[in-house]
């Protein structure tokens, strides 16, 4: 059954159109990965899903139609996003950062400092004193505290060290396999996301050009559109 | 340098002793100095709840101390004339009595926070600012023209009103009574700062966009914060009342809300006890400046010059050597 789907989307910023006809399906317990070039629309579809945007089409996430709904009732309806540059909340400490986000369900405050120890070693610490890979498991940890049934991770891994990376994927591959958590993911590294998503969406230019399997995107499609 | 929590302590325990000790040595006056600042430190510790924590510089928080007084003039008037304040359809009668009194302070406080924080949030910045403002200037001119109650003059109410239990004539008595509100009110502050309100809160006055994400409104967050201000600003206006015996149109003016404001930047913005080392100062320095020259407020604005130029965590900043005001 489809959690979240897009038809027909559109999207503008102001007179600038970015989105002219996306078209994406994620079903329940799915790990989609959202690719594109560079400024092909992938992080305008995230707002678009948000509702931080003006869009047009039709976009429904559970059966409901979430077009008209405002960015906080999405979220709430459970959508959790982590945003493109780590925004967490900077003045508060790891441990209020999570609890300011979070809502009833199976994902406490114990639960994500077991997924990433060290934000259980930095508990205390202020998120901008944190090093770039903390703040990152953070704001992952802020969005799993808000109890999604579907999580967006809009280019988690950029400008992390190897070794952060690693650990950033090997909790989204626990997310995976444990609970069965829908994903979209947003990343450019084309070998982690075959090996975690189980289809895969391509934007050009503001347009939905290829929707399948992971297994079915072969290196010749993927070279053709995206580049690597 | 002191820690924040120590001087916290420190403050609380000067501000109960000093009367105290002004009670055993028969000086009457030093009490009611010290009932004003506590008076003027509970307002300021609810203006700091929505200017320090929310972020929202209101600049009409005397329509909530206003309305505080009124609500205690009003109904000490109709008790002390023996009229009902309503006959039709029903029958509402004044009264004496302290709680009572609160309670309508602080319930009409809501609901007028609640229809200026409705419109004002709809605006952000200088406007959100100028909106407070507007509706401050609002009352304190409808105050003026209201004659029912006094008008320009005021209200005088003779006797101050009974607390069950407690003799209020006593002014040490009064005095206590309002610093344990105070205290349970900076109480209530600490407890909201670190709730997940108070933290949602905290981040909404950063960057709102980010609470959005985490499926929370910061217009709500906020619309909250401004109204829980707004009923502890209007309590401290109804215990004012209270101490003066008095309710004028001044209580509702821009320099009312000025004042407040400026307990807090004195002592610390979203400090916990900012807003008592400010209104402490403030009243301090009303009275021993006050004394020497009538343009006491020329030093008070240098003062005041010299904390936002060099100390812009206030007073608490300076003696805790922390600047910044968000832990």
């Amino acid at each position: 059954m489809s959690l979240l789907k897009l038809e027909c989307v559109t999207a503008s910023y102001g007179s600038s159109k970015a989105l002219f006809d996306v078209n994406l399906v994620v079903s329940e317990g799915e790990v989609m990965a959202l690719m594109g070039r560079n400024g092909m629309g992938k992080s305008t579809t995230v707002k678009t899903i948000f509702r931080m945007i003006s869009t047009t089409g039709q976009l429904t996430f559970g059966g409901q139609d979430i077009t008209r709904l405002a960015s906080h009732e999405v979220a709430r309806l459970g959508i959790g996003l982590v945003p493109e540059g780590r925004r967490c909340f900077s003045d508060l400490s790891v441990t209020e950062n999570l609890i300011a986000a979070a809502r009833g369900g199976p994902w406490s405050l114990a639960r994500v400092t077991t997924l990433f120890p060290k934000l259980g070693e930095r508990k205390n610490q202020r998120a901008d004193t944190l090093s770039g890979g903390e703040q990152q498991m953070l704001t992952i940890g802020r969005a799993l505290m808000t109890n999604p049934r579907l999580l967006v991770l809009d280019e988690a891994t950029e400008g992390l060290a190897p070794i952060v990376r690693q650990e950033i994927w090997k909790a989204i591959g626990h997310l995976k396999k444990e609970t069965g958590m829908t994903i979209i993911l947003i990343d450019k590294s084309m070998a982690e996301l075959r090996q975690v998503c189980d289809k895969a969406t391509i934007l050009e230019r503001g347009n939905t050009v290829w929707t399948g399997a992971m297994s079915e995107l072969t290196a010749n499609i993927s070279q053709r559109l995206i580049g690597v | 340098m002191i820690r924040e929590r120590n001087l916290n302590a420190l403050v609380l325990i000067l501000l109960f002793t000093v009367p105290i000790w002004a009670f055993f040595n028969d000086q009457p006056f030093t009490i009611t100095l010290a009932t004003r600042a506590v008076i003027f430190a509970l307002a300021a510790v609810g203006l700091n709840i929505c200017l320090g924590l929310g972020g929202l510089v209101s600049f009409g928080h005397a329509v909530f101390f206003g309305i505080g007084g009124y609500a205690m003039g009003i109904l000490a008037h109709h008790a002390q004339t023996y009229t009902p304040l309503m006959e039709a359809p029903f029958l509402i009668e004044g009264t004496k009595s302290m709680p009572v009194i609160w309670l309508v302070a602080m319930i009409t406080s809501a609901f007028a926070a609640l229809f200026i924080g409705m419109l004002s949030l709809r605006t952000a910045g200088v406007y959100f600012i100028m909106i407070t403002l507007a509706f401050g200037q609002m009352l304190y001119f409808f105050s003026i023209s209201w004659t029912s109650y006094g008008g320009e003059d005021g209200l005088s109410i003779y006797v101050r009103n009974e607390f069950p239990g407690i003799n209020t004539l006593v002014p040490v008595n009064f005095f206590i009574i309002c610093f344990v509100i105070l205290c349970l009110v900076v109480a209530l502050n600490a407890f909201i700062k670190k709730s997940p309100f108070g933290l949602a809160l905290n981040s909404a006055r950063q960057v709102p966009q980010r609470v959005l994400t985490v499926g929370l409104n910061p217009t709500h967050l906020k619309l909250v914060a401004f109204v829980i201000s707004g009923v502890i600003t209007g309590l401290a206006g109804a215990l004012f009342a209270d101490l003066n015996r008095f309710v004028s149109p001044t209580m509702f003016s821009w320099q009312t809300s000025g004042e407040i404001m400026i307990f807090i930047i004195l002592g610390g913005v979203a400090r916990l006890c900012g807003p008592i080392i400010g209104a402490v100062t403030f009243v301090m320095l009303e009275h021993f400046l006050g004394g020497i020259s009538d343009f006491w407020h020329i030093y008070l604005g240098i003062l005041l010059l010299v904390i936002v130029l060099f100390a812009p965590g206030g007073l608490v900043g300076l003696i805790t050597g922390r600047g910044i005001s968000h832990d």
